[in-house]
């Protein structure tokens, strides 16, 4: 039973990533490894708060914002097209300087829970947009390949510098609330219900999203049929950057719900990426609910196995994606063409 | 010859620099070698073949452990415990092992379409990484050490400036067997792989075949780079068989240039020395703090990405306004040999009761007509009828929901494009299809494919020169006759839509087929041009070639063609002569719009 929570808690978690992986791929054909790299920028800067000190992440938001707003600063000054310049500059100069100051005026150890997390969210969420700004968005028109190589440098580059920011040693944070609810013999901790419970608050938010909202609605068009969602005067720019808002906002939050549970290091969001990796591609790197189920479907797995196989933990939940795709490549006769 | 010439002055180069460098530069070139030999199989692989890996650093680790296992275990197996007396024997055992688990792997994975082919990879990377780590025989994390020195004629390797020419030769054996292997039969076809499976298969190409032989020639590339390691460290641990060190050598290979073979040792240098320097230099400049080489290694990535996308070969290439030689076309190779056709007026082609659903649209409802060898039939009708669809039942591209095709004799409903096109079908696809970066001729000299037998080996190895001489020639043939001679050698992306049309046609003729399968090759065209092709299908038919056409060119059609077939709705609404069509009612409502 208390296995059960555990693959539970966790592969809610995997689902949150695998959700922001089929995302980001479907919109931009990015397969973005880094999405692990959130998660646990998201526990350690949230840990950093609560052990009172300033978070190095929102350097890293000073310094990215700057650079988006030199480079699309001087585009449109070339273009003297001064529209938005406000904007341009009060998003990626203004709002991370304020931020840092803010952090520096308060005592966030001091704040309480729900601050530490929304300060976290704002730190953290905004880096998305201008990853893709930076890293993807002058070679969108690439190959899947190029992408994908442009991800792992990135991963490299944010592995990089959470050692920079956080050390070698892990760190957890405070869970949401202590104790267990008790149903007769049953006891479940309450972390997980918080786990569970934000995650499936998330993906109805998610749903609800794509099937109300304007924009949610030209992420979906761009998913299916890119040019035609251009034609149709959506911006693959701003939908790519949305996507990355959406994505990182995602795996931040998913840090902040897994820091509690286990000890994150600076380089846990890999291995954590991977296996909500796993779990898209159960679900085909296109259906939310299939990725969703995969991911419910690793974290058993992953957490009866460390119980009755620790050794082989790892090789057990990366193995049961053969046949998961041996399914898949027997159901899907038709044959790739044109990349 | 100036090939041989470049390549005398490499060898010669590579043969003295051990003798001029300090050590440590020649155990870096150690690296690269190796790091070069797996990336020269990516190149094939990723980079020519589309089919992305991650995994090859677990194939590394495959041809590693073997010899690591067999040639310092002391309790093995009798039936095995031969291949332990030399590094050579286990090598060679090495090599079958990893092709059998290639083999098996590729057959799991590879029907994977796009990007889960690269997470499958992923998946069994790990896998087999932790699976070293892991199981008690192969030393779990501590590994094995003790491994003897590769020796040659009793000569052994045991210094680094020594193993260096042994990782060199097999770098330069793997770069020049590979070159041969793509400018060849087996070659094209593995180039089709990317963005070319619809048009391979219909020209003959066993798709499959192809991507399962270049993930094991990869993973063979891979486990010989893993024996030369373990030999040189002399031991062997799990770390450099990991998922990272599997992205490295896809680094490698996409930032020296992933279609290019000499890219992947540009590559593997790159990459290796700008690790070496910076792990060397970082930490004076900023301390022993964090791990800052890899920011910075990443950062450079991401400019070479951003700054040079197809890689650092083809960008230098460009610096040095280096070409490719145009192929020489030996004019007195052999003719190929020719299909007997059938006789005048024998029935080749007949289409009985062929129904197509796409869940509730019928694109064709019990279609029936049939073709005589020498005839020249056109398929017409208003966009939509169904024309192509047609097409794609009869030539193999798609199985009908229900009815019968039978093409010189044999049912061919439900069999694979490739199968037909070796009855002596052939086709030109409405969207052209060619390999745009390849030459007219080359694209052309696809369509050979099922003329020549030349397999992997014999091309990688240069075995098969006069039978690809007698296919580039014949290819040239086609070309001349089409009147593209003046393309021979431009890329055929090059070309304007019509010509490009007429390339599709080249293509289709070059394996001689008995029935021709042209969709809308007026398309595009001018009006010269309409009539040189009319005249080159009028010699076709001359020969005893059945055409048959889908055109929507009426003039064009009603000069040339024997009968008509008129769609609509995906029914048949008439035939007959092009005069009766001409005057048919039904047709001329379908096409005008009919009288309320």
């Amino acid at each position: 039973m208390i296995l059960g929570q555990d693959g539970v808690s966790s592969g809610a978690i995997y689902a949150l990533l695998a959700l922001a992986l089929v995302l980001i791929f479907s919109v931009t054909r990015v397969i973005f490894i880094p999405q692990g790299e959130f998660v646990a920028f998201g526990a350690l800067t949230l840990a950093m708060l609560q052990a009172g000190k300033v978070p190095a992440t929102v350097w890293l938001l000073v310094a990215m914002g700057a650079i988006v707003a030199v480079v699309d600063g001087l585009a449109r000054l070339r273009d003297r097209d001064t529209e938005g310049l406000g904007s341009l500059l009060g998003w990626n100069l203004v709002y991370p300087l304020v931020l840092a100051a803010l952090l520096h005026a308060v005592e966030p150890s001091g704040l309480p829970m729900v601050l530490q997390i929304a300060l976290t969210l704002a730190i953290l969420v905004p880096l998305g947009p201008m990853i893709y700004r930076i890293a993807y968005q002058p070679i969108a028109e690439t190959s899947v390949l190029v992408l994908l190589i442009a991800s792992v440098a990135v991963h490299l580059i944010l592995t990089g510098l959470g050692l920079v920011f956080f050390g070698a040693e892990g760190a957890r944070t405070a869970p949401f609330s202590e104790g267990s609810l008790t149903f007769g013999e049953v006891s479940i901790n309450l972390q997980t219900l918080w786990v569970v419970g934000s995650s499936l608050a998330f993906i109805v938010g998610l749903a609800a999203f794509f099937t109300r909202s304007l924009y949610g609605k030209a992420l979906r068009a761009t998913a299916v049929n890119p040019s035609g969602a251009k034609l149709m005067g959506i911006s693959p720019v701003v939908a790519g950057k949305l996507t990355f808002l959406l994505a990182a906002l995602l795996g931040v939050f998913s840090g902040v719900l897994i820091g509690p549970i286990t000890t994150i290091y600076y380089d846990t969001g890999f291995l954590i990426g991977l296996k909500g990796f796993v779990a898209a591609i159960i679900g085909g790197l296109a259906s939310y609910p299939l990725a969703a189920a995969g991911a419910v479907l690793v974290g058993l797995l992953e957490s009866f196995s460390s119980f009755w196989a620790s050794a082989f933990k790892e090789v057990l939940v990366f193995t049961l994606i053969i046949p998961v795709l041996l399914w898949r490549s027997f159901n899907s006769h038709h044959v790739e063409d044109e990349e | 010859m100036k090939r041989i010439v470049q390549l005398l002055a490499l060898v010669a180069v590579l043969a003295v620099v051990p003798a001029l460098l300090p050590p440590y530069y020649v155990t870096l070139l150690n690296y690269i070698g190796i790091s070069a030999l797996v990336a020269v199989g990516l190149v094939l692989l990723t980079g020519v073949g589309g089919l992305t890996s991650f995994g090859q650093a677990a194939f590394v680790g495959v041809g590693a452990y073997t010899t690591a296992v067999l040639t310092t275990s002391t309790s093995l197996p009798g039936w095995i415990a031969w291949a332990g007396a030399s590094p050579w024997l286990a090598l060679a055992a090495g090599l079958v092992i990893t092709g059998l688990i290639a083999l098996l792997l590729g057959s799991l994975t590879l029907k994977l379409s796009g990007h889960y082919l690269p997470l499958g990879t992923i998946a069994w990377g790990i896998s087999l990484y932790f699976l070293f780590g892991t199981l008690d025989f192969l030393g779990a994390q501590s590994g094995i050490s003790g491994l003897p020195p590769i020796s040659i004629a009793g000569f052994r390797l045991d210094e680094g400036g020594e193993i260096y020419y042994l990782i060199w030769a097999f770098v330069l054996a793997a770069v020049i067997t590979t070159h041969n292997l793509l400018d060849s039969r087996e070659g094209r076809a593995i180039r089709a792989l990317k963005g070319g499976v619809v048009m391979a298969e219909a020209m003959g190409v066993d798709t499959s075949r192809s991507r399962i032989v270049i993930f094991v020639i990869a993973a063979l590339h891979a486990c010989a780079a893993g024996w030369l390691y373990a030999h040189m460290q002399r031991l062997v641990n799990p770390s450099p068989f990991g998922l990272h060190h599997g992205i490295e050598y896809l680094f490698m290979a996409v930032v020296g240039g992933a279609g290019y073979v000499w890219g992947a040792v540009i590559g593997a240098g790159l990459v290796t020395l700008l690790n070496q320097w910076l792990q060397d230099w970082l930490p004076r400049l900023f301390g022993h703090a964090g791990n800052f080489e890899i920011i910075v290694f990443g950062l450079l990535l991401l400019l070479i990405l951003h700054r040079a996308r197809e890689g650092m070969w083809p960008a230098l290439l460009r610096l040095f306004r280096v070409k490719a030689a145009p192929k020489v076309i030996v004019e007195s190779a052999a003719a190929l040999p020719r299909r007997t056709l059938p006789a005048r007026g024998e029935v080749i082609l007949e289409v009985k009761d062929v129904t197509r659903r796409f869940g509730g649209l019928v694109a064709n409802k019990d279609m029936n007509f049939s073709m005589q060898a020498g005839e020249i039939l056109a398929l017409i009708g208003p966009n939509g009828a169904g024309k192509s669809t047609m097409f794609n039942q009869i030539s193999g591209v798609d199985t009908p929901t229900s009815g019968e095709i039978v093409f010189a004799g044999q049912v061919v409903t439900g069999r694979d494009s490739r199968e037909i096109a070796r009855l002596g079908m052939s086709r030109s696809f409405q969207h052209v299809r060619l390999l745009p970066k390849m030459s007219v001729l080359e694209n052309v000299a696809i369509g050979t494919h099922l003329r020549g037998s030349g397999g992997v080996f014999p091309s990688a190895w240069r075995m098969e020169r006069p039978e690809e001489e007698r296919l580039l020639a014949e290819a040239a043939r086609q070309i001349r006759r089409v009147g593209l001679e003046a393309h021979m050698h431009d890329e055929a992306g090059s070309l304007a839509l019509g010509q490009q049309r007429i390339i599709e046609i080249a293509r289709a003729l070059a394996a001689d087929p008995s029935l021709l399968l042209l969709d809308e090759p007026a398309a595009g065209l001018r009006f010269k041009e309409k009539e040189a092709l009319a005249e080159l299908l009028r010699k076709l038919k001359a020969e005893g070639v059945a055409i048959l056409l889908v055109e929507h060119d009426m003039d064009f059609v009603m000069g040339l063609v024997d009968r008509i077939v008129v769609m609509e709705f995906g029914q048949k609404i008439a035939e007959g002569l092009p005069e009766e069509i001409q005057q048919d009612e039904r047709v001329l409502a379908a096409y005008l719009g009919g009288v309320e």
